[in-house]
């Protein structure tokens, strides 16, 4: 009865609200995408398994609040000190759980240059295994006995987990007739700037120069020199670290968790991924920020049960006009 | 996404690619725990059928009731507590009537209608069986009616809530809770008399379950309904929604739903600086509900459901017989499901066709209610309201 009004009021009225907590929203889906993006970029290779790479990432956030000790009354500077250990520890984690994927799910299948669906597939399989093994994690630990110690870590695998504390808000400055809080200025600024980094890395650096080498040309990087392997790897540590850090903001932001969170996180990440043209670090981020906004304005506009359908719609007609994404495909290729 | 509700429907539960897809590790996992209550039965079979074997009453050996509901999956919590409730019925049972001792036997469905279906033609094909408990969720229900009432097996459920299920003219079907229909008004009238609302915003979760029942409050609110806004199951981000809420200045908020978004949606609220009420129905009666909230932000939410809060001497019991877990959402109503059967073998009616006779003529005070069947409904209708405080769920009083 509601659902196909358009609702122009509220949209302009609430305009400002809606494009800030967007961009915030969009900023993870950015962090996640550039892990999409680069593995893309190096391997011709969507990794379907980055999704859980970002939900391990979470669950770090969550478990190293709960070990530091996090309250319901922890807040303040103990707070803010409490998740900038989380942000490290959740991009190491999901750094390593995605080392682990080059190892176990894909470079066997390289090695032995199995066709391309082959290694989709097992991203697809790893994916599974990845997320059923943390929503089964309660029988994983009682298997080796180490429930009574773990329970409060392990218990209710398969609901929603979220941190003990309320983090508080502070209203900052006004955009229009917003009120930006502090919440939505971290993620932002944070988001941005790891992908400064990131983004100069691979431009500047020796070893983003390697990057760039095997994207464009495989086989004159190897003659050249370039140990394909090694980039291979770097590509999914700099996935997981970039992942790891966007688990660490999404935890800030939506302050809960659960096993199969990611599948649809990855969707969207995917999703602005392709949306900024894949092997794109900079259409990542475009994309992300793009389509998180685009979803607000979509739910605002038409009711948010077609929040997907909006994205996905952009999406369409992004390609429709530009078949390579925003800001068009390649990693190395034609702009850097 | 398509939906994936848990308490009522759980239907062909949409995860568009994830595991419901690939059944390999829920196959595996339905085959063991069905090996393992076959064994624990056979054990239990023989003792049984030792022992009347020697009190020489008219009492069939190795008479069994079954249970019909999931045990292991995503909905496992509910129905692990109302098959925990019919064990406390079942242990009164024998112990009062150790001349014909019954058994159970557990039916995993998992809360997967398809599943479902198939366990029900194992149940019907093992004539030992008289009675079931279940089936425990809606759309199991819907999916199995059918063949239980061709066979004449009269099935008792604790929480299969879809008002349509008695409209079908199964004489085997019978529920000993209220149904959506009923929560909904009880809702609004709570909203208006208790809350004193003025402006409420309703939110669904597009399910069937969630928006009928969001539908049902909207109806009963009239004009005090201030905004409305679906969201989706699965969703983590709720900013639009939050826009929505804070800038209609509501002072309450009604959402049809399952627990994981209401706990993530009452947070982001919260956050945002929304100061009014929050209520929701029984989807969202779940610990869950508070650990995904945390407790700052679930205090003072208000859930209803039409299942009836524990009292001290079930839970003792409960706890007794069910090595100290504590009893939960529709424990009791699992308690009085089992009762009315086993009440019925308890007076001698050991066949399918007397038992089902037995409980379409019920009229007898339950644990919860007192419970009298009206094609299948029970005519005792109430809802009770269970506020959050202090990190838990506090125990529920009946919306007057």
């Amino acid at each position: 009865m509601h659902a196909l009004a358009l609702n122009f009021d509220f949209l302009f009225s609430n305009f400002s609200q809606l494009t800030v907590t967007g961009l915030a929203l969009g900023a993870v889906y950015a962090m996640v995408a550039l892990g999409y993006t680069m593995v893309y970029g190096v391997l011709q290779l969507i990794n379907f398994a980055h999704s859980e790479v970002f939900m391990y990432g979470t669950f770090a956030t969550l478990w190293t609040v709960y070990f530091m000790g996090g309250t319901a009354h922890t807040s303040g500077f103990a707070l803010a000190r409490m998740f900038a250990v989380a942000m490290v520890v959740a991009m190491v984690v999901s750094a390593l759980v995605a080392l682990l994927l080059e190892r176990v799910a894909y470079r066997p299948l390289l090695r032995r240059n199995s066709p391309q669906l082959m290694a989709l597939i097992s991203a697809i399989g790893a994916s599974f295994v990845l997320s059923e093994s943390m929503g089964l994690r309660d029988n994983i630990t009682r298997w080796i006995g180490l429930n009574d110690n773990f329970s409060r870590y392990v218990s209710g695998a398969r609901d929603t987990r979220g941190l003990p504390m309320d983090i508080q808000t502070h209203k900052l400055f006004p955009i229009g007739n917003y009120q930006v809080t502090n919440i939505d200025l971290i993620v932002i600024c944070c988001a941005l700037l790891m992908m400064l980094l990131l983004d100069q890395f691979v431009r500047r650096s020796r070893l983003g120069r390697g990057i760039r080498a095997v994207a464009q040309d495989p086989e004159s990087a190897a003659l050249m020199g370039v140990n394909s392997t090694r980039v291979v790897q770097l590509t999914f540590l700099l996935g997981g670290l970039m992942a790891g850090a966007a688990a660490t903001l999404y935890m800030l932001r939506i302050g809960a968790t659960r096993f199969d969170a990611g599948f649809i996180l990855g969707v969207k990440a995917f999703t602005a991924a392709v949306m900024g043209g894949i092997g794109n670090l900079r259409g990542a981020l475009v994309g992300g920020l793009v389509l998180g906004v685009a979803e607000n304005w979509g739910s605002a506009l038409v009711g948010t049960q077609w929040k997907d359908v909006v994205a996905f719609v952009l999406l369409v007609v992004i390609l429709l006009f530009r078949p390579t994404g925003i800001l068009g495909e390649s990693l190395g290729k034609a702009r850097v | 996404m398509l939906p994936c509700p848990n308490l009522d429907a759980p239907p062909q539960c949409g995860r568009a690619l994830t595991e419901e897809t690939l059944h390999t590790k829920h196959t595996l996992r339905t085959l063991a725990v069905v090996a393992a209550a076959g064994l624990a039965l056979t054990a239990c079979g023989t003792t049984s059928s030792s022992s009347t074997a020697s009190s020489g009453s008219n009492c069939p050996s190795g008479l069994k009731i079954a249970f019909l509901g999931a045990q292991t999956g995503d909905y496992a919590n509910l129905g692990i507590n109302i098959s925990n409730g019919a064990n406390v019925a079942l242990d009164d049972y024998n112990k009062a009537n150790s001349d014909c001792k019954v058994t159970m036997q557990k039916f995993d469905s998992q809360g997967d209608p398809n599943q479902a279906t198939k366990l029900a033609t194992q149940i019907i094909q093992d004539k030992s069986i008289v009675g079931v408990v279940g089936p425990a969720f809606s759309g199991e229900s819907g999916a199995t009616g059918d063949a239980f009432n061709g066979a004449g097996l009269v099935t008792v459920s604790a929480s299969a809530t879809d008002p349509a299920l008695t409209t079908h003219g199964w004489t085997t079907f019978h529920r000993v809770v209220a149904t959506d229909a009923d929560q909904a008004p009880q809702d609004a009238k709570y909203i208006k008399d208790t809350l004193n609302a003025k402006k409420v915003f309703v939110i669904d979760d597009s399910s069937e379950y969630g928006k009928g029942l969001a539908d049902g409050v909207r109806k009963g609110l009239g004009n005090l309904v201030t905004g409305n806004d679906a969201v989706q199951q699965k969703q983590t981000d709720f900013s639009a929604t939050v826009t929505k809420v804070t800038s209609s200045g509501a002072d309450a908020v009604f959402y049809g739903g399952y627990y994981a978004e209401a706990g993530l949606l009452i947070k982001q609220l919260k956050a945002a600086g929304y100061k009014g009420a929050f209520m929701s129905g029984d989807g969202s009666l779940d610990p869950g509900f508070i650990q995904a909230a945390g407790a700052d932000a679930a205090n003072g939410a208000i859930l209803t459901c039409p299942c009836a809060p524990s009292s001290a001497d079930f839970t003792a019991k409960y706890k007794a017989d069910n090595s100290g877990a504590e009893p939960g959402t529709y424990s009791a109503e699992g308690y009085d499901a089992a009762n009315v059967i086993l009440s019925g073998i308890a007076e001698g009616k050991y066949t399918r066709a007397d038992l089902l006779d037995w409980v379409n003529n019920y009229d007898q005070d339950g644990l919860t209610k007192h419970i009298k069947f009206n094609k299948g409904d029970v005519s005792t209708v109430v809802i009770y309201a269970y506020k959050v405080g202090g990190g838990k769920i506090q125990p529920g009083t009946p919306i007057k």
